[in-house]
């Protein structure tokens, strides 16, 4: 394979999130409609990077993603030492919306995974006017726990490779070999207590079942994609959300798992792009 | 639901999983015994730094093992299936789906967990592409 450059760039912003400075790391390719990309729990922005070196979609969007603070290359805020890292619902909304402000932001495309997924829900719901159409990816309303969440920050267990654990079978058995190993690699080098701290949001806080029917999808179109081998957010979690959201459009992802676009990018963009083509020609961009 | 094989597929476990190399490596620090349940049927898996040191069929005579993998015979058979179904893919799928219980001192099974992953999925058929990560 020759030498040669992704068209992906990365830079690190400086900005202020939560009242406090952040260095926050964030990636784009591509040009056009605006579409933000929210990873998964203990991740970072290189879970779409299939998306992000597709031409398919780089001819029409800008994609961009940014590792929210503590994940990826992004820092925790000065004084991390001193607390536990847990993610809420209103923290994690005024990151978003802050980040969209800075990058100036015209009513993007909004697509994230898994708690990126139940974020979308929350953004369907609190700021529909700020986006022109939201992608749920392993979207629902509240997940049951199915295992202790403190085997993932104790120091007798190596926080990266049970948390490695923990997804692996979340992914489809069929996907590529080196996908799903890379897809691992991210969730080996996430912080101690991140992915935790993350699922705080994901199990606790963000628990969205009881306001699903007030999303109004004649505000912003709200489109749901999840794969048939998740057992975290399963398809009949996304497809109950569907059921309770007049509107939304729901469709169960056959081979696929938890990360759809890193697990399998090629067989995720079977999925994807006639969504991004409907968004696409409803923005009336040329 | 499903039929039995004839040869069990617990009774492959200890050569498939020191065949593997790679996965014995992966759990080149567990040194435990765990048990498994089939419905009524057991077995005492005992583990020297990551080699299958032993597998024994009960009836068990006062077992001693850390932790316990309990669920019906039918969840086991279609999780050993060479394509097992979307529930059925993963030893903690079985475990949201209420099918497996997973007990006793489970913290060697969680610091090793890609390793017992690994086990437990050995004894499936070698067209299987569902062996998890392994």
């Amino acid at each position: 394979m020759s030498a040669h450059f992704e068209p992906i760039t990365g830079r690190y912003l400086r900005i202020d999130l939560l009242g406090k400075p952040h260095r926050v790391y964030v990636e784009e390719a591509g040009q056009g409609v605006p579409l933000l990309c929210l990873h998964t729990a203990s991740s970072d922005t290189r879970q779409f990077r299939g998306l992000m070196n597709d031409a398919r979609v780089l001819e029409h969007f800008r994609v961009i993603a940014f590792d929210l603070p503590w994940h990826g290359k992004s820092s925790p805020p000065a004084g991390w030492q001193n607390a536990d890292y847990q993610l809420t619902s209103r923290d994690y909304v005024a990151m978003i919306l802050t980040m969209m402000d800075a990058l100036a932001l015209d009513r993007p495309v909004v697509m994230g995974c898994s708690i990126g997924g139940r974020m979308a829900l929350h953004l369907a719901l609190d700021h529909p006017e700020r986006f022109r159409a939201i992608i749920g990816l392993q979207a629902g309303a509240h997940v049951d726990p199915y295992y202790d969440l403190s085997w993932l920050h104790r120091p007798d267990v190596h926080g990266g490779e049970v948390s490695a654990g923990i997804v692996s079978g979340l992914m489809g058995p069929r996907s590529p070999e080196a996908e799903r190993w890379e897809t691992l690699w991210h969730y080996m080098q996430g912080g101690p207590g991140v992915f935790k701290g993350d699922l705080y949001f994901y199990t606790v806080d963000g628990d969205i079942r009881g306001r699903l029917a007030d999303i109004d999808t004649t505000r912003c179109p709200l489109y749901l994609l999840s794969g048939e081998y998740d057992y975290s957010c399963t398809p009949e979690d996304t497809l109950d959300a569907a059921r309770r959201i007049n509107g939304a459009q729901a469709t169960i992802m056959k081979g696929l798992g938890h990360f759809p676009m890193s697990e399998d990018p090629q067989r995720f963009m079977t999925y994807l792009l006639p969504i991004l083509d409907r968004i696409h020609g409803a923005s009336g961009v040329a | 639901m499903v039929n039995p094989p004839t040869a069990h597929p617990m009774d492959q476990l200890q050569q498939r999983v020191n065949a593997d190399a790679r996965l014995v490596w992966r759990g080149r620090w567990v040194d435990t015994a765990f048990l498994v349940e089939a419905g009524d049927a057991a077995w005492l898996v005992q583990v020297a730094a990551g080699r299958i040191a032993a597998v024994k069929r009960g009836p068990l005579v006062m077992p001693s093992w850390s932790f316990a993998l309990r669920a019906p015979r039918d969840a086991w058979n279609t999780f050993w299936l060479p394509n097992p179904p979307p529930g059925f893919h993963d030893l903690l799928a079985l475990v949201k789906y209420r099918a497996l219980r997973i007990e006793g001192n489970v913290h060697p099974f969680m610091a090793n967990l890609l390793y017992f992953k690994g086990v437990m999925a050995a004894p499936r058929p070698r067209e299987s592409v569902a062996g998890g990560v392994q």
